[in-house]
């Protein structure tokens, strides 16, 4: 399908979503669920994965997926953003889904993916992409074989190693680990009940996404992937998880547009609506048009992706850059439109913004992807 | 039976062949582009069209590019994308017969005499008088900021012919015989030194009724349809990556590694986003428009285009460094990408992009009150009849 043609079943799958998560995710369901130690409802999860099955558009049918393309994928995760649904969208659905999709061989896909489409499981990856891309340099955990490599019954190689800011890291079921071994990077799989395995939640500033500290102490790992293919299946996880995040900021910034919208045309100073200054009307003009450059750049990354029209990382960054500063400026805005209520925890506006924070800060900064632009499309000549 | 877009780029070829770009004099190639029904696809056959989708219209401009043709539009400028619609649209066959040849050829051009000394931005505000004497209009009153009215052969033209009811409803649209007695055209010299806009006299002017397009006291509506014709226009533009003034810095930036700090190439490279992410909005626009779908994109189109252009030439002139304080002269006229000082050109040039075609304040009110379908601006002059507004 070419570029920007949003055909009907998109549009169906759309509306969908958006009833599913407006229906079962509304804003006392975020809240209560922010609330919850693990901060996500395992059940609402599965429904998404099993009832719905858009935790798995972009995976291919014969591992459990709809086959649908990465451009349905983002249309589901633009709808879940914009209710701010709980539970390891960053984790699972933009990051380890992706990885096992282009990562290993059949048989790990066979044994990881159906699982995690379903939403009866749930998975993270552990690895330094929070640059943008993935860096190999960065990685500390280390992978040794177990005895003379492979021990029946066993897993095989053993991790151990501190990582940092692993998204929904603390509730998953599966982690994904980017290890050094003697010959490289490669990437192995770690049960996360298993012995070896210790986890700290971490407080975060976004409520509504969680994060851990995993620390691994010799526990048993499979390897999903060697040294040859880690690395790129790392760096298009990066991609993917980047275009996904920015489909996410469009779902939210769009939510923020309207709700203040809605506010300025109700609420009357000066004996009217406050959308009736220009002040203010034109700071929501302002918004409708980082809110649209947004739409476009998420959904050319998402199409390049898909069919591979474009640079892959030049596409990721312009949609992650693009929509960071979009949905930083639109919640940022919104609080400001909305006066002092816009500053209480009773509005919905902080949760906007702090989620908006969090994915600017997630996956490369907009500094980091305006760095990798620049490198392709001006050093390059 | 309908056209498809291989058909379209065959008679294209065909136009390319028999008259060859880059040996035809313009206006000849045009005529035959004209006669072909290339000008403009979806217009009536006869026309300069071949009641063709008007998204297949890229499809023959791309053939004409590749052979060394112009882009219609510049051929006229004003002409070719706002005023021919509205001909098509509201005047009787044998007149736009008449005179959409000589348009499309670029024989005669057309300028659009809206603006007025007391009446921009709000358009609707203007006091150029109409008055009716039997099968002729007498036109009393003066235009400002005409583009290319010292060069044109045509004009379409807004006057008021009833003062007295509310200031959109009192409107009437003309087609103006620029050689008509008392019509006096006075160029006025812009900043950059070139004088491309004119102020324009009416004395007495007199219009035949048979060049009124539209009915009486419909003028501010058939206005309109011209907006939304540039709107529809969008989709016959060919947006690549890194051209127009995004692309003029790109050049700049390769010839000038001496220029080149971190601090410059960030900013270039958030330019190039913007830049980006505007084209990617328009083609997202394309898309929607092919389908019928008409949302935000143009305006915003033009909102985020002309002050990203501002931006990037003030990036170039920067880069320029000592160089940017030259300019090559006030008082000649070069085109715009000849001669030294071309970025400084540009840049001065630049700063009549938030203004020309309605202003940046404008059109985020009507971001917000068309599109957000926020609440109006408290209007004084809504309901009162146009004599009784207060006027500077
Ligand atoms: C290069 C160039 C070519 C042009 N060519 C043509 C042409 O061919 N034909 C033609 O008819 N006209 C032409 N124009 C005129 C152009 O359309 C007007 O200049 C424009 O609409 C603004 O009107 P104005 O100049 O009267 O400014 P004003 O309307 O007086 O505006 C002055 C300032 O006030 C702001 N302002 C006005 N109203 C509001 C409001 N309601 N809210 C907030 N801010 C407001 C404006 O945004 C602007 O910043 C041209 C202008 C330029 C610069």
């Amino acid at each position: 399908m070419a570029e920007f043609e949003f055909t009907e079943d998109l549009d169906d799958l759309r509306a969908m979503v958006r009833k599913f998560c407006t229906e079962f995710s509304p804003e006392p369901v975020v809240r209560a669920t922010m609330e919850t130690g693990a901060g996500y409802d395992p059940e609402l999860w599965r429904r998404l994965g099993t009832e719905l099955g858009v935790l798995g558009l972009a995976v291919e049918e014969e591992f459990g997926g709809a086959g649908a393309g990465l451009v349905a994928q983002a249309v589901a995760v633009e709808e879940m953003g914009a209710t701010l649904v709980c539970g390891p969208v960053l984790g699972t659905l933009a990051l380890a889904i992706p990885l096992l999709s282009v990562a290993g061989d059949d048989v790990t896909r066979r044994a990881y993916l159906p699982d995690l489409v379903d939403g009866v499981r749930t998975a993270t990856v552990a690895a330094p992409l929070s640059g943008g891309t993935f860096d190999a340099a960065a990685v500390t955990a280390t992978a040794k074989a177990e005895g003379d490599g492979w021990k029946a019954g066993g897993d095989g190689w053993v991790v151990s190693g501190r990582l940092d800011f692993v998204p929904d890291g603390a509730g998953a079921d599966l982690l994904l680990v980017a290890a050094r071994t003697e010959h490289g990077v490669a990437l192995f799989a770690v049960d996360a009940a298993a012995d070896g395995v210790r986890r700290e939640p971490l407080a975060t500033l976004d409520l509504t996404r969680r994060q851990a500290t995993v620390v691994l102490s010799g526990a048993p790992a499979r390897l999903v992937a060697g040294e040859k293919q880690a690395p790129d299946a790392l760096a298009h996880a990066a991609r993917v998880g980047a275009v996904l995040l920015a489909a996410e900021q469009v779902g939210g910034g769009q939510a923020m547009l309207d709700r203040t919208v809605e506010h300025v045309t109700n609420r009357y100073q000066f004996g009217r609506p406050l959308g009736s200054f220009q002040a203010v009307k034109h700071r929501c003009a302002d918004m409708l048009v980082a809110v649209e450059q947004a739409r476009s750049a998420a959904y050319h990354g998402a199409w390049a992706l898909q069919d591979g029209t474009d640079d892959p990382q030049l596409a990721a960054s312009i949609a992650k850059a693009v929509a960071s500063e979009a949905y930083s400026r639109v919640a940022a805005a919104a609080i400001q439109l909305h006066g002092g209520i816009g500053f209480t925890w009773e509005h919905p506006a902080h949760l906007y913004f702090k989620r908006a924070t969090a994915d600017s800060l997630t996956l490369g900064t907009v500094a980091q992807h305006v760095d990798l632009v620049a490198g392709i499309a001006l050093d390059r000549g | 039976m309908s056209i498809d877009a291989e058909e379209v780029a065959a008679l294209a070829r065909d136009v390319v062949r028999s008259h060859p770009p880059r040996e035809v004099p313009v206006p000849q190639l045009m005529g035959a582009w004209y006669d072909a029904g290339l000008t403009w696809l979806h217009f009536p056959i006869g026309l300069g069209g071949l009641d063709a989708p008007r998204t297949l219209q890229q499809a023959a401009n791309r053939v004409l590019r590749e052979a060394g043709g112009p882009e219609p539009r510049t051929v006229n400028p004003v002409g070719y994308g706002i005023i021919a619609g509205t001909v098509v649209r509201y005047a009787p066959r044998e007149l736009a017969a008449r005179w959409l040849r000589p348009l499309a050829a670029g024989e005669e051009l057309w300028c659009q005499l809206f603006s007025e000394p007391g009446a921009g931005s709000d358009l609707a505000g203007l006091a150029t008088r109409a008055v009716r004497d039997g099968d002729e209009w007498v036109v009393n009153g003066q235009k400002v900021w005409t583009s290319l009215a010292h060069l044109a052969r045509w004009a379409v033209l807004i006057a008021r012919t009833d003062p007295d009811v509310p200031k959109h409803k009192g409107l009437t649209y003309f087609v103006v015989d620029l050689r008509t007695p008392g019509v006096q055209i006075r160029p006025l010299r812009q900043l950059t030194g070139r004088a491309q806009f004119n102020e324009v006299f009416l004395d007495d002017v007199r219009i035949p009724d048979a060049h009124r397009l539209g009915d009486v006291g419909r003028g501010w509506q058939v206005s309109m349809s011209t907006l939304s014709d540039e709107r529809l226009s969008l989709g016959d533009r060919v947006t690549a990556r890194g051209t127009g003034p995004i692309g003029d810095a790109l050049a700049l930036w390769a010839s000038r590694p001496q220029a080149h700090t971190p601090v410059a190439r960030e900013r270039l490279a958030r330019l190039w986003l913007r830049a980006e992410a505007q084209r990617l909005t328009v083609e997202r626009a394309k898309v929607g428009a092919a389908k019928g779908v008409f949302g935000p994109e143009a305006a915003i189109a033009k909102l985020v285009g002309s002050e990203l252009s501002q931006h990037v030439y003030e990036f170039c002139v920067e880069l320029l460094g000592p160089e940017g304080t030259l300019y090559e002269s006030y008082d000649s006229d070069l085109g715009d990408d000849e001669g030294p000082t071309a970025y400084q050109r540009k840049f001065l040039r630049s700063r009549a992009a938030t203004i020309e075609g309605g202003t940046s304040e404008i059109l985020r009110n009507v971001l917000g009150e068309r599109v957000l379908k926020l609440p109006p601006d408290t209007r004084t002059d809504k309901d009162v009849p146009w004599r009784d507004v207060p006027r500077s």
